[in-house]
């Protein structure tokens, strides 16, 4: 059965995205096919994971060819959470961007596009061949590109451009490693690496460690690589802005996880040096959205800042650490894009999202500020919410290994992540009632948005909720998939059998 | 043979970055295009053997050269051919915004710049003359593009 759920998550929504290329003209079909289909991946993708939990890991072989000659699709259970965490949000984004005027009712390319983004990030999650991921990365990618700069405004251009060239540079190293890993293994299946790699010399094998960090690292925005980011993102569409955000750099983590525990033996890991990346991410991360005064902007930073925690949790290289890592990893998918269109609901009630220009939201529309209140509280890592569980289980893991320094620069950072916060809640939902232009419609005038927008946007704030309440559940599968990563035999020996 | 390979190699990845370090689109989309074909170069040198061409029928008993490379520089050839039109449409765009292949300055090093020239404390003056300067620009571009088309 695994065999054939496997490709589904790829080639149900590259099938839509077609169909839905065919029906350009007819908006209302193009929203019920991709509706239908992210629906159904999230159902494959439980499936997908309850099956892997039970009985460990699985691969598909594409073509009939068995790797490492044929391309391997392989789901674990960080693949599974991944898929799992993913699709519902790509699901309530969508629903989102229908909601939200000028997003894609104007754009007979949006449908599609946002499905194959849809395959991309899928894909990313499951190949087991690095070279696949490269063109998983490319679908992603390409995708990408197209959304950010849709409308084809004068500051999309500007800040696309940056975006588009980076993301080249990042794939075109990605592609000259992988060329130098094949040259050096004589493979290209993850599975097959791992096994061969020990047999080079030692400078080969952290020369590689430190290149695969790197090309991700552009896409995961860790210091220093992160500068594209705060500028580019915010100017997209908002519900564009919150996928990028929620699941782009996360894709981009993943694959510094899996890289990182499957590929690289134990002691090639350059630990110190992602201590210090981990740390310094967080705190320029912070800083620069302290020195913002938009919200979107203030918001992308904070991205960078979160990813720092994850890239520490990693770089403890435990069950508790990398555990930690993969919570922290779901619990930012759901947040950040949670966040970021409810920074597109404030856009839309009050005309900006600049802090001089907008005030007293919450007075003004109520459900809207509750909205915001509940995911930015998690963000800061107050108690009791997921942030807080998140936060908790990654810093407990840095003292179970004794990293003082790191433990108490993430502290420090969530003390400053809870300051920015408060920013934006004393000027956009405190104070003297201010907004640059009223929402055309009845229900945005008194709501803050319309019905699909408010739904979706309620929806991912109840997700995040849920997470806190099912935390006990989710950190043991977390666990569980982080022994997996640590101890690959189980995923090595299902792909090469 | 291998030597030269690897020299043009290194010629087209540092002539690419220079390219890609300069002001104008346009460079940058050259500068581009020369990394990725050293790039592609790199893949193809990756190859373990030379031989025949591995075709089904004609191989029997000879040395066969490596597939595998040669498929990868061709995906990555095709998905870099696609990026580039986009890249090329893009830059177009640009050129029909704002008349110009300049790359603009970041707004907020426009502020910091601004904030400091005006001495000022008050981050919010030297925001709004940003604004005001970039209406301006906008209001300049828009000429500009009108110009184009009724040329």
């Amino acid at each position: 059965m695994m065999r054939v759920l496997l490709p589904l998550p790829v080639v149900l929504p590259l099938l839509a995205a077609g169909l839905s290329m065919a029906s350009a003209r007819r908006r209302w079909l193009q929203r019920i096919i991709g509706i239908t289909t992210l629906s159904v991946t999230t159902a494959v993708s439980v499936a997908i994971l309850v099956q892997v939990d039970r009985h460990g890991p699985a691969a598909a072989f594409m073509g009939g060819w068995d790797a490492p000659v044929g391309i391997a699709v392989v789901a674990d259970r960080l693949t599974g959470l991944m898929l799992v965490v993913g699709s519902p949000v790509l699901l309530a984004v969508l629903l989102f961007a229908i909601g939200q005027p000028g997003t894609e009712d104007e754009q007979p390319a949006f449908h599609p596009v946002y499905l194959v983004l849809a395959a991309g990030i899928g894909l990313s999650f499951l190949t087991g061949d690095l070279f696949n991921l490269f063109v998983a990365f490319e679908m992603m990618l390409t995708a990408s590109y197209v959304l950010m700069t849709v409308g084809g405004r004068t500051d999309q251009v500007r800040t696309g451009m940056t975006y588009v060239v980076i993301s080249l540079i990042a794939s075109t190293l990605l592609v000259s490693m992988i060329g130098l890993i094949y040259a050096a293994t004589g493979t290209v299946n993850m599975a097959d690496i791992s096994e061969r790699m020990v047999h080079l010399p030692q400078g080969v094998r952290l020369a590689f460690a430190l290149m695969l960090f790197v090309v991700f690292g552009i896409k995961a925005a860790v210091f220093p690589l992160f500068f594209w980011l705060p500028d580019s993102y915010p100017s997209a569409p908002t519900a564009v802005t919150a996928i990028f955000a929620g699941l782009l750099t996360k894709v981009g983590v993943y694959c510094i996880i899996r890289t990182q525990t499957l590929m690289v033996a134990p002691a090639d890991r350059p630990i110190g040096f992602f201590l210090v990346i981990a740390a310094l991410t967080m705190v320029v991360g912070v800083l620069g959205a302290i020195a913002q005064n938009d919200i979107k902007r203030i918001l992308s930073f904070h991205i960078v800042s979160q990813i720092g925690y994850m890239v520490l949790g990693l770089a403890l290289f435990t069950v508790a650490g990398v555990g930690a890592a993969i919570l922290y990893l779901i619990n930012q998918i759901v947040l950040k894009s949670t966040l970021l269109l409810g920074a597109g609901m404030v856009d839309h009630a009050a005309g900006s999202s600049r802090l001089a220009e907008i005030g007293g939201l919450a007075r003004r529309f109520p459900v809207l500020g509750w909205l915001f209140l509940l995911p930015a509280l998690s963000l800061a890592g107050v108690p009791p919410f997921s942030g807080f569980v998140a936060k908790l289980s990654v810093i407990d893991a840095g003292f179970g290994i004794g990293s003082w320094a790191a433990v108490g620069v993430a502290l420090g950072v969530s003390v400053l992540t809870l300051y920015s916060m408060t920013k934006i809640w004393g000027g956009a939902f405190w104070g003297e009632v201010e907004v640059v232009a009223e929402p055309g419609d009845a229900v945005s005038a008194r709501h803050g948005g319309t019905w699909p927008m408010l739904a979706s946007t309620g929806a991912l704030v109840v997700g995040t909720l849920a997470l806190a309440v099912l935390a006990g559940p989710l950190f043991g599968l977390c666990e569980r998939a982080a022994a997996d990563l640590l101890d690959p035999a189980a995923y090595i020996q299902v792909v090469l059998r | 043979m291998s030597l030269v390979l690897a020299l043009t190699t290194a010629i087209l990845f540092s002539l690419g970055t220079w390219l890609l370090l300069q002001r104008r689109l346009t460079r940058i989309v050259i500068g581009l295009g020369l990394i990725g074909h050293g790039a592609n170069l790199l893949l193809l040198q990756t190859g373990e053997r030379r031989g025949v061409a591995p075709f089904v029928g004609s191989m029997a008993g000879k040395t066969v050269a490596d597939p595998m490379p040669q498929a990868l520089a061709l995906t990555a050839i095709v998905i870099s051919f696609g990026v580039g039109a986009f890249l090329l449409a893009l830059a177009y765009r640009s050129w029909q915004l704002t008349g110009d292949d300049l790359v603009e300055d970041d707004l907020d090093d426009r502020r910091i710049a601004a904030a400091l020239e005006l001495e000022l404390d008050d981050e919010e003056l030297a925001d709004q003359r940003i604004q005001t300067a970039s209406e301006a620009a906008a209001d300049a571009g828009g000429m500009g593009s009108n110009g184009e088309g009724g040329r």
